[in-house]
């Protein structure tokens, strides 16, 4: 999976708050017949498509013309700025992997959805929490698709202005999305560790096996 | 030994750290695993690179989400179902016990998880489903994860958290006639909102709901996420301990004995400290309703539906205009009296067999409204068993309910279940999100108690009015 260093790209904004997993990746598809979309079955061009169906197709299918990422600045976008508790709802991972796929590299928002927040990761995608009043501006700024930068390494978003964001960002985390590390080949260097802690913890506690069956 | 002071949560975090990660992360043991039909693409992964399923006796099965629940339909074994055949192929693949279609342990993933015994108190489970949190009704510590936790799960049967902080909502006082704990959870949301429980384990506590059976418990663990809570839990009591006694997969004899023991030192002790503490007195607690697209948009049963032009907030003032147009409500209207054209009663949520049983006790001697389709899904194999034993089905099927075979259904409408564009539907479910139902659904959610009465007066219905017979 690729490496999360820099992004350059137009930051399409949807200002909504509580936008919910539901919305960005609906279980209804508005083109296609309405078939589920599974990450299982879909291609990367399926979950590029399905992204915020709703909004972005009309009930025959057609594009609506207005909504953000359909117009023509923001169709390259690399950033969503979105309001309060973004991707709230479900644990579908295809809310991120379909944003993913539309070319989204870091969503900017004041609050996220925990499992939402927890899958970008995963997908190396960077969930950026800034307060509300930050995000509104940079809103402001968003119009006519000029380029927002996101540097990982400096830990800094610069906006349109060009006056850099500094960010903090747990190390675990942002180690994870430079080096592009894949979480579970990192666990698995501590399967001695694991070992030690089920033995352990079945002296402990041997009720905590599933008995009978 | 074991240290005694602290939170619930706190209690049960520390026994499962696995190694510190430093800056608040922990990689902690999952003791219980179990897979529902949409997480099948975990197992591709791990066949496409090679890995094994670290403990699969750990490990466990269930198809809900996709399943076909009409019991009149060509293919009740789901053989055409490419979810459940491949979950099949998978776990026999792997050696992981699948409860499959028709057999007891077959039902709706949170629901057969503590029925069969595998969720327990002082547990990790984690599941990829975000309702998964209903399980901390045991006073396990349950979470929901996405596919890619999943395939990390399964491969070293541990998950990489981040400790968050705790708050406790303390319900205080007895319930009233008609209320539920699906209502005291709606009017929790209601009143912090929908991201309140953000970075938060929660604990709920307080008399009511020390007095509530296991069923309204687990109702209010389940929506734990839709507040934004990642964890809720309930401490175990004796209610709790004997709901577990017996169950298939619970510990038996001496085992038992130290389970108990273990159990009765995980409530927070007295002087436990909490970083947020809410208190709520339920004692004149309306029955509860939601009218928008998002479950803050909660009313009581006899409230009227709120005007936009009063709320400060503009980004809340836009939601709620967008969701009056969606849900077709107009400022001012009671809740009371909205006709509706669909029931369901069912999911994660509500589908246990109290959950039956109360909704059947209103539906006795009553029928459905003509222009009303009113589903009873039950949540497992063996709830659809008891319920049936106890003759609830009849009740249902008299009075014109279609009583369904155990899934999701209708709940999330991903398996044909679905509701119209335009059509109006109570739902026992969780979310009441745009779409969530089927394209254009307009959906209420409340508890079984107001949903059966509703089923019959055509109407949304107050369940108080039924009198203290109810």
């Amino acid at each position: 999976m690729s490496a999360l260093t820099r992004l350059v790209g137009p930051a399409a904004a949807i200002l909504k708050s509580d936008i919910n997993t539901d919305i960005i990746a609906p279980s209804h598809r508005r083109r296609g017949g309405g078939r589920l979309v599974s990450s299982t079955v879909a291609s990367e061009a399926e979950l590029a498509e399905a992204v915020f169906g709703a909004w972005r197709y009309d009930t025959d299918g057609n594009e609506i013309a207005d909504f953000v990422l359909n117009r023509p600045a923001f169709r390259a976008a690399k950033f969503i700025l979105a309001g309060p508790n973004f991707a709230c709802g479900s644990s579908r991972e295809t809310a991120a992997t379909m944003l993913k796929a539309f070319g989204i590299g870091c969503v900017i928002a004041p609050s996220f959805g925990l499992i939402f927040h927890d899958n970008c990761f995963r997908n190396h995608m960077l969930p950026l929490a800034l307060d509300w009043p930050t995000v509104q501006a940079l809103a402001r700024q968003s119009e006519g698709g000029a380029p927002f930068i996101l540097d990982l390494e400096a830990a800094t978003l610069t906006p349109p202005d060009g006056k850099p964001i500094t960010f903090a960002i747990p190390a675990f985390r942002r180690d994870m999305l430079l080096s592009g590390a894949d979480e579970v080949a990192v666990t698995l260097r501590r399967a001695d560790e694991i070992a030690v802690y089920q033995a352990e913890a079945r002296k402990q506690r041997p009720w905590a096996l599933p008995q009978g069956g | 030994m074991m240290a005694t002071s602290g939170t619930l949560f706190e209690k049960v975090w520390q026994r499962h750290v696995i190694a510190d990660l430093g800056e608040g992360f922990a990689l902690l043991h999952v003791d219980r695993h179990v897979v529902p039909d949409f997480n099948g693409n975990a197992f591709a992964t791990l066949i496409r690179r090679g890995l094994a399923v670290r403990n699969p006796e750990l490990t466990f099965a269930t198809a809900d989400h996709s399943v076909a629940t009409d019991p009149r339909g060509p293919d009740r074994r789901q053989l055409s179902n490419p979810f459940v055949m491949a979950l099949r192929e998978q776990t026999a693949r792997f050696g992981i016990t699948l409860f499959d279609v028709g057999e007891i342990g077959h039902g709706i993933v949170h629901v057969i998880t503590p029925e069969m015994g595998l969720a327990l108190p002082g547990l990790t489970v984690a599941i990829g489903d975000s309702h998964t949190c209903t399980n901390g009704a045991l006073g396990a510590l349950a979470w929901g994860v996405g596919q890619g936790e999943i395939v990390h799960i399964l491969a070293t049967q541990s998950c990489v958290q981040r400790k968050p902080r705790t708050m406790r909502i303390a319900f205080d006082g007895s319930l009233p006639q008609g209320v539920t704990g699906k209502d005291l959870i709606l009017h929790l949301i209601g009143t912090v909102g929908v991201a309140a429980g953000n970075g938060y384990a929660a604990e709920y506590a307080g008399a009511a709901i020390r007095a509530l059976p296991m069923e309204g418990r687990f109702t209010i663990c389940n929506m734990s996420v839709e507040w934004g809570a990642r964890y809720g839990m309930i401490a175990p009591d004796d209610t709790t301990i004997e709901y577990v006694a017996g169950r298939r997969y619970a510990p038996k004899g001496a085992l038992w004995d130290a389970a108990v023991a273990d159990w009765r030192a995980l409530p927070s002790d007295e002087d436990a400290h909490f970083d947020r503490e809410i208190a709520i007195d339920v004692t004149r607690l309306a029955p509860q309703i939601t009218w928008g697209n998002s479950l803050d948009a909660v009313l009581p049963i006899d409230g009227r539906i709120p005007d936009p032009s009063t709320e400060p907030d503009l980004g809340k003032r836009a939601n709620m205009i967008t969701a009056l147009d969606y849900m077709g409500l107009k400022p001012g209207e009671p809740i009371e009296g909205l006709p509706i054209d669909r029931v369901f009663i069912g999911s994660c949520t509500n589908s246990r067999i109290g959950d039956l049983r109360a909704a059947a006790a209103i539906v006795k001697g009553r029928k459905v409204a003509p222009k009303v389709a009113a589903w009873a899904v039950p949540g497992s194999q063996q709830v659809k068993q008891q319920a049936e034993a106890e003759g609830l089905h009849e009740i249902f099927v008299a009075a014109g309910f279609d009583w369904r075979d155990p899934g999701c259904s209708m709940c999330l409408g991903a398996n044909g279940d679905t509701i119209a564009s335009g059509q109006r539907a109570l739902s026992t479910a969780n979310r009441n999100f745009a779409g969530r139902q089927g394209p254009g659904s307009r959906t209420h959610i409340a508890s079984p108690v107001l949903a059966a009465l509703s089923a019959c007066t055509g109407a949304i219905a107050d369940p108080r009015k039924l009198g203290a017979t109810a």
